[in-house]
C-alpha cells in the first residue's frame, strides 16, 4: 500500500528530474527571453544517444559493470545534447534574437518537430528498453521501498545542481551569465561576449538535459523519440513555478512539482472516491502550469515583472 | 462663466517610495488650449496617465463636463470623450494612414461581428461613413497624399499629425497631447502651433503637456505648473513665468530674482 | 522641410463594395470551374484521392479558424485543436449509439437511438465550441504572447487527456477507442454516405461530401474576408500593433480578444463535426497537440494573418503529405529496393521544415499581404524597421 512516505520519496525523484530539466529552460530564458521548445527533444535524444552507447560498449565488452556502462553512457549523452543545442542555437535561434518574440517560438516548435523525425529516423517509432544497470532490488525504508536507480537519481541531482549554483555565484562564468541575463548590451560593454555566453548556456543546459534523459531510462527502463515532451512541459511548468529566469527558483520549483504530482496521483483515487484515477497525473502538471501563468506569473521566487507585450 | 470640461481634484498617485502626484487640482475650461508643464520627472505623464486610465490614482475625483467620470477602463476613456496622443508616438505602424484614423472612428460606431459577416445594411453605410470621415480628417490636418501610406514610413512630424488626427476623430471633448512638439524643428512647431489653435477654433478643449516654453507661451490660455507631483502654480503663461516658485523649479534656488526671457529645460 | 511634391499619393486600394473588376471575376470563375472539375479527376487515381481533399478541405477550415486567432488577433494558440475535438465529439455523442448504449435512462427516452440531424448538432457542437473559447480565452487574455501560447498548449492536453480517460466511472468518451457508429450526414431523407440513385446514377459518397465540404470551406473564406474588411478586423489589427494605442482608441480590448477566440473555435466546432459524420467515429488520436501545431504550421507557412495565404498553405501541407504517401514509397522502392523514410515520418520531416525554413527565410510566408503604400516618404522619415513576422515595434 502507498504510503505518505512512499509518495514523498517518489516526489522528490521526479522532483529531481523535473529540476535537472528545468534548470536549462530557465537559465536560456533568463538570458534570451525565449521558450526553447525543443528543450526536451535535446534530452531525449540525449536518452537514446546514451541507450545505443551503452548497447554498442556491452556488446564489445560484455564484461563491463552496471555503473560503469551508465556512466560510459552519461559521457557518451552529454556530448550529443550539447552539440545539438549548441547547432539549434547557432542555426534557429540566434538570425530570430531581434525578430518580435513569437517569431523564436515557433521556430522553436519547428526544431522540436525536426529533432522528433531525426529521431524517428534513426532509431523507429518503437519504444525501446533500457537495461537494468544499477542492482534493482528494493531499499525498504520503513513502509516505503527505493532502488538504488532513484538513490542515484536523487543524489546526482543534488550534487549537480549544488555545483550549478556554485558556478552561477561563484565563478567569472558564472557572473558573466547573470550579467548578461540582465542587460546584454551593457554586459558587452564591460568585456562580456553574449554570444559566447549564450553558447556557454545552452551548453550547460543540455548537459543538464543528457543526465536527466539518462536518469529518466533507467528509471523507468523505457526510451522512444516522443519521450522528451512530457517531461519538458512538465519542467517547463517547475521553471514557471520557481520563477522563470531564477536558478534556485528552477529546482525549487521542480522539486515542489515532483511532489504535487506524486502526492495528487497517489492520493486522488481517495479524493475523488474513484472518479479521477492516477491516470490524471498529468493533468495536475498542466493544471499547475496555468495556474501559475493566470495567477503568478512571477512564480515563487521570481519578482513581479511587469507585463511587457 | 466658460463651461469646465475637466475638473480634477486632490489626485495622489503614489509609485512605491515616490509620491509622483500630490493633491493635484486642475480646472480645464471649454475651448481652453491648456497647458501642463514642469521640470522633468515633475509628474506630468503620470497625471496623463492616470487621466486615460492607463495608471489607477490613489485618490482624487474627476468630473468630465459635469458628469463624474472615473478612468479605470482605459477603452472607457475614448468612449468618455478624452482622447490622447503619446509622448513616443503611438501609432499602430503596419497600418496605412488612413486605417489608423479609421480606429480612431471605433469608439462612436457600433458595427459588430454579425454585421460584418453577413454585410448588413447598417454595416455598409457605417463602414462608408468612417471611411469618409477617416478621410476628410487626415486631408484637414494636412497629410491626405500620405492616407495609403503604412504609418510607420510617414516622415516624423507627419506621425505626430497622424496621431493627432486619429486621436480627433474620436470627437473627443478633451483632446490630451503628451509632447506633441517633442523632436520637432522650428518650422514644424510653427506649423503645429498653428493646427492646434485650427482644432480650438472647431471647438475641442485642449491639454498638452509641454516642454518647449516659447510654444507654451504663444500658445497657451492657462497653464499649471507641477513640481515634484505638486502643483506650484497656476495662471496665464505670462503671469506663470514670472512665479519666482516656478523659476526656482526650473533653474534652481540661485536664480530667485525675475530673470529676462530665458527658455527653461 | 518634407519635399511634399515628391512624394506621390499611393493609390489606395479600390473601394470595398465596388463592382470587382474583371480579371478578379475571371480568376474566381476558372477557381471555381477547377473546384468542380477536381474530384473527377482525382478519382481517376482512386478513391483515396477524393479522401485526401476532403481532408484538404477540413484543414483549410481549421486553417482559417486558427488565423482568426493568431493572424488576425495575434494571440498565439497552440490547444486549438480542442475546438476541433469538442464539435467532433459532440456529434459524435449526439449521433451515435454511443450515450444511449451506457445510459440506460438515455436509451429509454430514445429508444430509437439518438440520431440529431446535422443541422441541429453543427450548431449546438459550434455553440460548445464557442463557449470553450471563451472559458480558455478569459484567462489567459492579459498573459502575453509566449506564455499565452504555453497555456493554451495545457489546456489543449488537459483537455485531450480527459477524453482519453472520460470512460469511467461514466462512459462519457469510450476514451482511447474513441465513439464508433457515427451518422452520416443527411440532408432530409439524402444521406451523404449512401445516396440513393439520382437519375438512375448512384452519385458517389465521397464526391458528396467533398462538394459540402469544398462549399463549407468557401462560406469560411467569405466569413473570414468579410471581418477581416470591417470594423471588428481593424480592431484586431490595431490590438496586434499596439495594445496600449489600441485601448485609448476605445477598443474593448478583453472583449475583442475573446471574440477572437471564440469566433476562431466556431470554425474549428463546425469542422469538427463535419469531420465526425465524415470519418463515422472519433477518438482521442486525432485530436493531439502534434495536429495543432500542424494546423499553425499551415498558417505560418501560407501568410499569417492572409487569408489566400492562410489557404495555400493548408492546401499545400495538407495535400503535400498524400502526394508523398503515395509517391514516395513507391519511389523509395524503386531506387533503394527498400523504404528509408516511412510516409508518416516524412509528413512530420515537412512540417518541421517547413516551419523552421519559413521563419528564418520568409517570416511572411508564401503570400503574405501585400504591402501596400511601402514607401520611404522623403524628409525626416521615420525608421523603416526590417522585414519580420507579423508585427513590429512593440513599445516598452
Amino acid at each position: 500500500m502507498d504510503t505518505l512516505l512512499q509518495q514523498v520519496i517518489n516526489g522528490l525523484v521526479l522532483g529531481s528530474l523535473y529540476a535537472l530539466i528545468a534548470l536549462g529552460y530557465t537559465m536560456v530564458y533568463g538570458v534570451l527571453n525565449l521558450i526553447n521548445f525543443a528543450h526536451g527533444d535535446v534530452l531525449m535524444i540525449g536518452a537514446l544517444a546514451a541507450l545505443s552507447a551503452i548497447g554498442m560498449l556491452h556488446g564489445a565488452w560484455p564484461g563491463l559493470p552496471g555503473w560503469l556502462l551508465m556512466v560510459l553512457g552519461i559521457c557518451a549523452a552529454i556530448p550529443v545534447c550539447v552539440a545539438l543545442s549548441l547547432v539549434i542555437e547557432r542555426v534557429a535561434y540566434r538570425p530570430l534574437r531581434n525578430a518580435p518574440r513569437l517569431a523564436p517560438l515557433i521556430t522553436a516548435i519547428g526544431v522540436s518537430i525536426l529533432i522528433q523525425t531525426m529521431a524517428m529516423l534513426i532509431w523507429g517509432r518503437n519504444y525501446l528498453t533500457f537495461p537494468q544497470l544499477l542492482p534493482g532490488a528494493p531499499i525498504h525504508i520503513g513502509n516505503a521501498t527505493i532502488t538504488v536507480t532513484k538513490v542515484v537519481v536523487i543524489v546526482l541531482a543534488a550534487l549537480i545542481m549544488g555545483s550549478l549554483l556554485w558556478l552561477v555565484q561563484s565563478t567569472r562564468l558564472g557572473r558573466a551569465m547573470r550579467a548578461t541575463a540582465e542587460n546584454p548590451r551593457v554586459a558587452s560593454l564591460m568585456g562580456v561576449n553574449p554570444d559566447s555566453v549564450i553558447a556557454m548556456t545552452f551548453a550547460i543546459g543540455a548537459g543538464l538535459a543528457a543526465v536527466a534523459g539518462v536518469m529518466i531510462e533507467s528509471t523507468y527502463q523505457v526510451a522512444h523519440f516522443y519521450m522528451g515532451f512530457i517531461p519538458g512541459l512538465k519542467a517547463f511548468t517547475a521553471a514557471v513555478l520557481g520563477g522563470i529566469g531564477n536558478i534556485a527558483g528552477a529546482m525549487v520549483g521542480g522539486v515542489l512539482l515532483g511532489l504535487i504530482e506524486a502526492l495528487g496521483a497517489g492520493y486522488i483515487g481517495q479524493l475523488t472516491n474513484g472518479i479521477f484515477g492516477s491516470n490524471y497525473q498529468d493533468v495536475f502538471a498542466f493544471i499547475v502550469l496555468c495556474a501559475v501563468l493566470i495567477l503568478r506569473p512571477s512564480g515563487l521566487l521570481g519578482e513581479r515583472v511587469a507585463d511587457r507585450a | 462663466m466658460a463651461e469646465c470640461v475637466l475638473l480634477a481634484n486632490a489626485v495622489n498617485k503614489r509609485f512605491g517610495g515616490l509620491q509622483a502626484l500630490c493633491d493635484v487640482q486642475i480646472r480645464i475650461e471649454q475651448g481652453q488650449i491648456y497647458g501642463l508643464i514642469g521640470p522633468n520627472g515633475a509628474g506630468k505623464t503620470t497625471f496623463f496617465n492616470v487621466l486615460t486610465g492607463l495608471a489607477r490614482p490613489d485618490s482624487g475625483t474627476f468630473e468630465l463636463c459635469g458628469t463624474p467620470y472615473w478612468p479605470t477602463d482605459a477603452h472607457r476613456v475614448a468612449i468618455a470623450g478624452i482622447a490622447r496622443t503619446f509622448q513616443n508616438i503611438r501609432l499602430f505602424p503596419d497600418m496605412t494612414a488612413l486605417e489608423n484614423v479609421m480606429v480612431g472612428r471605433h469608439a462612436r460606431t457600433r458595427a459588430n461581428a454579425l454585421d460584418a459577416v453577413l454585410r448588413t445594411r447598417r454595416a455598409r453605410v457605417e463602414e462608408a461613413a468612417i471611411r469618409t470621415r477617416a478621410r476628410e480628417l487626415i486631408d484637414d490636418i494636412g497629410i491626405g497624399r500620405y492616407a495609403y501610406y503604412l504609418a510607420r514610413t510617414l516622415p516624423y512630424g507627419d506621425q505626430r499629425r497622424l496621431e493627432i488626427a486619429r486621436a480627433l476623430a474620436t470627437e473627443p471633448r478633451l483632446l490630451a497631447l503628451d509632447e506633441p512638439a517633442a523632436g520637432m524643428n522650428a518650422t514644424e512647431k510653427t506649423a503645429l502651433l498653428e493646427l492646434l489653435t485650427r482644432i480650438r477654433a472647431r471647438g475641442v478643449t485642449i491639454l498638452l503637456i509641454e516642454h518647449d516654453v516659447k510654444l507654451v507661451m504663444g500658445l497657451c490660455d492657462c497653464v499649471t505648473v507641477l513640481d515634484y507631483g505638486k502643483v506650484i502654480a497656476v495662471g496665464s503663461p505670462a503671469q506663470v513665468q514670472r512665479d519666482p516658485a516656478v523659476i526656482e523649479a526650473y533653474l534652481g534656488p540661485a536664480h530667485r530674482t525675475v530673470p529676462s526671457r530665458q527658455d527653461s529645460a | 522641410m518634407s519635399e511634399a511634391a515628391a512624394a506621390e499619393p499611393a493609390k489606395g486600394p479600390p473601394p470595398a463594395g465596388g463592382p470587382m473588376p474583371a480579371r478578379v471575376i475571371g480568376a474566381m470563375a476558372a477557381v471555381g470551374a477547377t473546384l468542380v472539375v477536381l474530384p473527377w479527376v482525382a478519382g481517376a487515381f482512386g478513391d483515396a484521392w477524393i479522401r485526401a481533399l476532403c481532408f484538404v478541405t477540413l484543414y483549410v477550415m481549421l486553417a482559417l479558424g486558427l488565423n482568426i486567432v493568431v493572424g488576425f488577433a495575434g494571440l498565439l494558440d497552440l490547444g486549438y485543436i480542442a475546438f476541433y475535438a469538442v464539435g467532433a465529439y459532440t456529434y459524435a455523442l449526439l449521433a451515435s449509439p454511443h450515450l444511449t448504449e451506457h445510459f440506460p435512462a438515455l436509451a429509454a427516452a430514445f429508444p430509437s437511438g439518438l440520431h440529431v440531424p446535422i443541422w441541429v448538432a453543427l450548431p449546438i457542437g459550434a455553440s460548445l465550441a464557442a463557449a470553450f473559447g471563451i472559458l480558455l480565452g478569459a484567462p489567459v487574455l492579459k498573459l502575453r504572447g509566449d506564455y499565452l501560447a504555453i497555456v493554451t498548449l495545457g489546456f489543449g492536453e488537459i483537455i485531450r487527456i480527459f477524453l482519453n480517460n472520460l470512460n469511467a466511472p461514466l462512459n462519457f468518451t469510450n476514451g482511447p477507442s474513441g465513439i464508433t457508429l457515427i451518422d452520416p450526414v443527411r440532408i432530409g431523407s439524402f444521406d451523404l454516405a449512401h445516396p440513393a440513385p439520382v437519375l438512375g446514377v448512384r452519385p458517389s459518397s465521397l464526391m458528396l461530401y467533398y462538394y459540402l465540404l469544398v462549399g463549407l470551406a468557401l462560406l469560411s473564406i467569405l466569413v473570414c474576408v468579410r471581418l477581416q474588411d470591417s470594423r471588428l478586423g481593424r480592431a484586431w489589427m490595431a490590438i496586434r500593433e499596439d495594445e496600449v494605442a489600441a485601448r485609448a482608441m476605445g477598443i474593448n480590448v478583453r472583449n475583442v480578444k475573446l471574440l477572437a477566440f471564440s469566433l476562431g473555435a466556431t470554425f474549428g466546432g463546425v469542422a469538427g463535426g463535419i469531420f465526425a459524420a465524415f470519418q463515422g467515429f472519433v477518438s482521442p488520436e486525432s485530436f493531439s497537440l502534434n495536429e495543432s501545431i500542424i494546423v499553425l504550421s499551415m498558417i505560418v507557412l501560407g501568410g499569417l494573418g492572409h487569408v489566400p495565404g492562410v489557404v495555400l498553405g493548408a492546401v499545400m501541407l495538407a495535400m503535400l503529405p498524400e502526394a508523398l504517401r503515395h509517391t514516395a514509397v513507391p519511389l523509395q522502392l524503386a531506387v533503394f529496393g527498400r523504404v528509408l523514410i516511412d510516409a508518416e515520418v516524412l509528413r512530420m520531416l515537412l512540417y518541421g521544415t517547413a516551419t523552421v525554413g519559413i521563419m528564418l527565410y520568409r517570416p511572411r510566408g508564401l503570400w503574405p499581404a501585400p504591402e501596400h503604400g511601402l514607401h520611404p516618404a522623403p524628409g525626416r522619415a521615420a525608421a523603416a524597421t526590417p522585414e519580420g513576422a507579423q508585427t513590429v515595434s512593440r513599445h516598452g
